[in-house]
């Protein structure tokens, strides 16, 4: 097991900071949890507190940006893409402010803190936004390899992370570019395309899918929502296999959506499903009893897929 | 260029706003003719850019929190040469650059504005850049009294006094009056010069059509070493024109062609004057 997402971020900062003083974490508050205390004690004049203002927060960030400065605006996903939405939409995509934009313990990472603090409209709300890149990655490796690709990257970014460790996916497919799905398992009898800490319980559905069904599924961390990798989407829909789409977000306006979206106009008609959150008051409990409540889990994976292969 | 040619400017850039908003039939009429001598002050006596040369990284910035007064920004940059005058004469038309918000597509601006209240955090954000950069730069925005009301100002006010950010000044367009009415009647923020120096900025009252005032108040650092300096310009909505002065139908009214005439006569009587 490796470590929880958001902490490998902080890792990468400081990796990043040591050689690039242009390197800026601007915080609401948010640093402990986004594991940037030791960021913020090694870098004191590379982080930028602005305090529980999530506005300023964004629109400070677009205004260092403009500068010159590789800020990254790091605040818990629900209040970011929310509260600052207006600013994400004018100050960083429309006026091209390369922001990289951090929600932190992002889907329902904080499961029983509530509503308030759950994050399951970031997709869907950045995805309706132009010039708008949107990664969650599965993996400690996909996130090391987002953070240094968004560095360097002239373009306004949105990264998710959650705060729950991470195990290591397909350590042999270490290739990792933004807009390009990672296969984390092949299989020719059905493809789940899944995206940040969905990936996991994909990939262990998938391993009991053959282990007790012999069933081979293709296992895609989908990590970048948009631009959707169309081309993978294309060879996922050629033998007609069944699809299933999993997703830390509500069904509404996420992945699944954007997947169905493009196979439909592709005239695909594979089984299709997709999982994720309803659209219902969100149950609390920790992450993992919400996943497991909604199916977003070995078994619930599973269970869909046996439905969608007629098993 | 003499006081005597910096005021005949004044006049020339109100007739140009009129003009461009007849043509377009469109625009927000009084709130541009209650800021553009602050424009004019700043363009042609405080901000050091290139017009030729615009984005180098040490230009001083300014950024129009109050977008939607966008035309006395247009005819100020076409006036100090970012580009030809007559390119406003696709003000507002299909496909233009020329829309009716400030866009970076258009040389000399800095930041695509229009939602009030966001153009002082990213000030914020250019002015804690270059203190980090050790740079000495300055950075203004201008502020409209309506937008006052956004909360996200009052963020931005907070960050500014906690970073010392004295290479920050606001201008406030202080006509008291937004679409609806006057301040007071839709959102009272009277003591806004207490509440600002509560918020720890330094603050200053000036005549917003007074040009040496204006001058004086941004040209000579800031107001206070150590803090973000707020000067609020007392204005008139409309000011120019005796029949538009005060009258809030002219937020984003546009002239018929008698009154565009009228309007022209009175300008010019007024520049004879000076």
């Amino acid at each position: 097991m490796g470590k929880a997402n958001q902490e490998i971020f902080s890792e990468t900062m400081q990796e990043l900071a040591a050689t690039d003083r242009n390197i800026i974490a601007v915080t609401s508050d948010s640093r402990g949890s986004g594991k940037l205390v030791p960021f913020g004690q090694k870098y004191p004049n590379q982080i930028v507190e602005v305090g529980i203002a999530e506005q300023n927060l964004v629109g400070v960030a677009a205004g260092l940006a403009s500068a010159g400065k590789k800020a990254f605006a790091i605040s818990p996903a629900c209040f970011l893409t929310a509260r600052s939405l207006e600013q994400i939409k004018n100050d960083v995509s429309y006026s091209d402010n390369p922001v990289k934009l951090v929600g932190i313990s992002a889907g329902v990472s904080y499961g029983a803190l509530g509503t308030t603090h759950h994050s399951l409209h970031d997709y869907a709300v950045l995805r309706a936004i132009n010039n708008m890149i949107i990664v969650a990655p599965a993996d400690n490796f996909e996130t090391q390899q987002a953070v240094r690709h968004a560095a360097a990257l002239d373009k306004p970014i949105y990264l998710r992370f959650g705060k729950k460790a991470m195990p290591f996916l397909n350590e042999s497919n270490q290739s990792f570019e933004f807009g390009k799905g990672r296969i984390v398992r092949k299989g020719d009898d059905m493809a789940i395309i899944a995206a940040g800490e969905t990936v996991y319980p994909a990939w262990q559905a998938a391993k009991t899918l053959e282990e007790e069904h012999g069933v081979k599924a293709t296992v895609v961390s989908m990590h970048t929502i948009k631009p959707l990798d169309t081309q993978l989407l294309d060879e996922l829909l050629a033998n007609g296999r069944p699809i299933i789409t999993v997703e830390e977000h509500m069904v509404y306006g996420g992945l699944g959506e954007a997947c169905a979206s493009y196979l439909f106009q592709q005239g695909a008609k594979n089984p299709f499903h997709i999982m994720g959150i309803p659209d219902e008051y969100t149950i609390t409990g920790s992450q993992e009893e919400i996943f497991n409540h909604y199916g977003i889990s070995r078994d619930g994976i599973k269970a869909e897929a046996l439905g969608l292969l007629k098993l | 260029m003499t006081n005597k040619e910096l005021k005949l400017k004044s006049v020339y850039l109100r007739k140009n706003i009129l003009k461009y908003i007849y043509k377009a039939k469109a625009g927000h009429t009084g709130g541009s003719l209650s800021c553009v001598d602050t424009l004019n002050v700043l363009y042609n006596r405080v901000l050091n850019i290139d017009p030729q040369n615009f984005r180098t990284p040490d230009r001083d910035r300014y950024i129009q929190s109050k977008g939607h007064c966008v035309e006395a920004l247009f005819v100020t940059l076409a006036d100090r040469g970012f580009f030809p005058e007559s390119d406003l004469e696709t003000l507002c038309q299909h496909q233009s650059h020329y829309i009716g918000h400030p866009t970076k597509k258009v040389n000399g601006v800095e930041q695509n504005t229009g939602a009030l209240g966001h153009g002082l955090s990213i000030c914020v954000g250019e002015a804690i850049a270059a203190k980090l950069d050790k740079k000495n730069h300055r950075i203004f925005t201008l502020l409209g009294d309506g937008e006052l009301p956004e909360g996200s100002n009052w963020e931005a006010f907070l960050s500014a006094a906690h970073y010392k950010l004295d290479n920050l000044y606001a201008i406030l367009d202080y006509n008291k009056q937004q679409i609806t009415g006057s301040n007071k009647e839709v959102m009272n923020t009277d003591s806004v010069h207490e509440k600002l120096e509560a918020f720890g900025w330094a603050v200053k009252e000036v005549d917003g059509h007074n040009l040496e005032e204006l001058e004086k108040a941004l040209n000579n650092g800031p107001l206070e070493d150590g803090k973000p300096s707020f000067i609020i310009a007392h204005t008139i909505k409309g000011k120019g024109v005796s029949f538009m002065e005060g009258n809030i139908k002219w937020h984003h009214g546009v002239p018929s062609p008698e009154q565009f005439e009228l309007a022209q006569k009175e300008l010019d009587e007024a520049g004879a004057l000076i």
